[in-house]
């Protein structure tokens, strides 16, 4: 058994009197994907707010075990430099460059990459050679991803323009471009419809097969969470109430009652998305 | 319900409507015009004298109701007329000839001054425009790329314009070294500025840049020591083409352009040098803008405007990329104030008021925010077409309100509104494909 690629202990975020979350611990392991859950107002998306550099946790560690930068605080970082070890994500309400095309936003993903490349921007002015295969390689990686989420059709379109489930799948696929440790990803199926989610699904099982990184992921859509995930947290009132495989969290009587009965019933809520 | 104010593109109102609406504002018109031009203060032996002209009154109501109707009647027709305008495209075979533009654009520009309808004054407009064009092109970085309101751009302007007057009059520079510091101390002193404002947006945003704008000028004015304060700076440095001057007879131990070109002197020889100077310079920073925009720094700036947070959960910092915006536009607003300087060969704070920066944001705004061809186009329309209606000095704040109306009723968003996507993937070149399937 290795090591977790993400190791959460203690994490306690504090608003003021409101206390969001409160001493959760949590891990992500690679080629995983781990589910977190639980009711509305839960805390999840607090959580991962602190994962992901946009909150400073009041309390708790959140190591990385980066492969080639060995292990990193990340609640020592600020925002983006949270990003830059590898830990990135999608937000609930998507966060494309609406104004953008849809190539433009997966480039943009790639600035890291790309800016020393272009030399601060001396070599690009120049347009050397070395900046010009920087470029090409930039745009395989997004045409790559744009293939694999099937999205070529509209890769000069503007990303605005396009339909709630496609900006979705943008989404995913620019923080793909960015070639994560760990992709971070809230609610995804969020105003899916079914046929969108199973291919999600399919998506996410892909990923974790073929690219060794770890996937964490809040979801409502219990389907899809016992259908691919490796781990399930579950947190209500900002605590974790518990932790395990799918089967183990199916019968569990707390997570039973926090969700106020069968945790099916949440999945009808969420299958009549919006239609393509 | 019938809308009370009918969209153009809505159906035709019925005439009795449009009177009705006539009728009303012809009233409202003469309620106003009672106060406003029906009464006026005179000074007569015994003191201010308040005069009823009550005559005015109802010929503003007839005016007002005039207008009313006949725009009211024209709405719709125009709307109609100006629809095509809204939604036209170049066509496809355009698109091939976009690349020539700019290089076709700036050789008619240069070709300008020795075409025979040229004269001083009109190489004298042009190197105006040409000014406005540098600096709205610098702006344009900061409000239209990179999305930060700036209201106080003038401050740069300055910058450079008085480091180009102190380093040529107190260290005896030559032009060309003074150009590059007015761009530089313009750039730094950008970076310096953005630093406090970073945190804000929007219309706090606003509020900062114009307090900056505002305080740079008003320390140049009172810095009598350095700046001359309110007396300004002369003697500025004329622009020399390697070190030979565009004067009648050479200085000590210098050549003017004439006598080693054999050209006889003519004065208009230096009015042609420094278009074309203003010329290279707009045109290398338009060229330089273009190439910035597909590059790594000038996506960033879009995605910047676009969505901050989403740019922070990408591994952008977004300090580096507003403060690059920043120091860039500034570098171009420096350049321009830094010419503006050695072509004046005098400076003074007047130049560089709010009303300066006002009128490098109306062109971005009018040009369309973000596009180069945009502001070219708004800053001739701002600079030269005032110009050609002197002839009605009085009613070019009238007109140009006018044009400003029909803009924002037909082109909310700019003349060129439209935003070019830096790179096509049905451009780019296609990687080999290694998958057999």
């Amino acid at each position: 058994m290795t090591e977790p690629l993400l190791d959460v202990q203690g994490l306690t975020m504090r608003f003021g009197g409101l206390l969001a979350v409160d001493g959760v611990d949590l891990t992500a392991e690679r080629n995983r994907i781990t589910a977190l859950i639980g009711p509305n107002g839960a805390g999840k998306t607090t959580i991962f707010n602190c994962l992901t550099g946009f909150y400073k946790p009041t309390a708790g560690r959140l190591l990385l075990r980066h492969p080639t930068r060995g292990p990193i605080e990340l609640q020592t970082l600020k925002g983006y430099g949270v990003a830059r070890t590898g830990v990135v994500r999608t937000f609930q309400n998507i966060r494309l460059f609406p104004s953008m095309t849809v190539l433009e936003n997966l480039l943009v993903a790639q600035h890291q990459a790309l800016m020393p490349r272009s030399v601060f921007s001396l070599a690009g002015l120049l347009n050397l050679k070395g900046w010009r295969a920087a470029e090409e390689a930039a745009v395989d990686t997004a045409r790559d991803w744009l293939r694999r989420l099937d999205l070529l059709a509209v890769a000069d379109e503007e990303a605005g323009n396009l339909s709630y489930g496609m900006q979705r799948r943008v989404e995913i696929a620019r923080a793909m471009s960015t070639n994560p440790l760990l992709l971070c990803l809230d609610e995804p199926a969020a105003g899916l419809n079914p046929r969108e989610t199973r291919a999600l699904a399919e998506l996410l099982a892909g990923i974790r097969a073929e690219h060794g990184i770890g996937i964490l992921l809040i979801e409502h859509d219990m389907g899809l969470v016992m259908d691919i995930s490796d781990h399930i947290f579950v947190v209500d009132h900002g605590a974790r109430i518990a932790a395990g495989t799918p089967a183990e969290i199916r019968n569990d009587e707390r997570v039973i009652k926090a969700y106020l009965g069968e945790p099916d019933a949440d999945d009808a809520a969420h299958a009549g998305g919006d239609a393509h | 319900m019938a809308a009370p104010i009918p969209s153009p593109t809505g159906p035709a109102m019925p005439f009795v409507h449009r009177l009705r609406e006539a009728v009303i504002a012809g009233l409202v018109a003469m309620a106003l015009a009672v106060p406003f031009l029906g009464l006026r203060t005179v000074n007569l032996d015994q003191g201010l004298v308040v005069q009823a002209n009550l005559a005015y009154v109802p010929l503003a109501g007839a005016v007002v109701f005039l207008g009313r109707l006949i725009l009211g009647l024209l709405a719709a027709p125009l709307a109609k007329a100006a629809a095509p305008l809204a939604t036209w495209r170049p066509p496809a075979g355009a698109q091939r000839l976009r690349p020539w533009g700019g290089p076709l654009l700036v050789l008619a520009a240069a070709a300008l001054p020795f075409l025979p309808f040229a004269n001083r004054y009109v190489i004298d407009l042009g190197t105006t425009a040409l000014i406005y064009i540098l600096l709205a092109t610098g702006l344009n970085i900061t409000v239209g790329l990179a999305g930060l309101l700036d209201l106080g751009f003038a401050a740069f302007y300055a910058i450079g314009a008085y480091t180009c007057a102190l380093t040529t009059t107190q260290l005896h520079w030559g032009f060309w070294p003074a150009l590059a510091a007015g761009g530089l101390a313009s750039s730094l002193f950008a970076v310096l500025l953005s630093l406090p404002i970073l945190r804000l947006r929007g219309d706090y945003l606003a509020i900062v840049t114009l307090g900056f704008g505002e305080i740079t000028r008003i320390v140049i004015l009172n810095w009598q020591g350095l700046t001359g304060g309110p007396n300004g700076v002369s003697g500025i440095a004329r622009p020399t083409l390697f070190s030979l001057t565009f004067d009648r007879r050479a200085p000590a131990g210098g050549h003017t352009f004439s006598e080693v070109t054999g050209i006889a002197y003519a004065p208009e020889h230096r009015l042609i040098f420094l278009y074309l100077i203003i010329l290279a310079l707009t045109a290398l920073a338009a060229y330089t803008v273009a190439r910035l925009r597909r590059l790594p720094i000038g996506r960033a700036w879009e995605a910047l405007r676009e969505d901050e947070i989403a740019c922070r959960s990408l591994g952008i910092n977004p300090t580096m990329v507003k403060v690059s915006a920043y120091a860039t536009g500034a570098l171009m607003g420096g350049l321009a104030g830094c010419f503006f300087a050695a072509r004046q060969g005098f400076v003074s704070p007047e130049s560089f008021g709010f009303m300066e920066s006002a009128t490098i944001l109306a062109i971005v705004v009018l040009g369309g925010m973000g596009s180069q061809a945009g502001v070219i186009i708004a800053a001739l329309f701002i600079v030269v077409l005032p110009e050609l209606a002197r002839g009605f000095a009085d009613y070019r704040m009238l007109a140009f309100g006018l044009a400003m109306i029909l803009i924002m009723i037909w082109k909310p968003g700019g003349l060129l509104s439209g935003r070019l996507p830096t790179i096509r993937l049905s451009n780019a070149k296609p990687k080999p494909v290694a998958e057999a399937a």
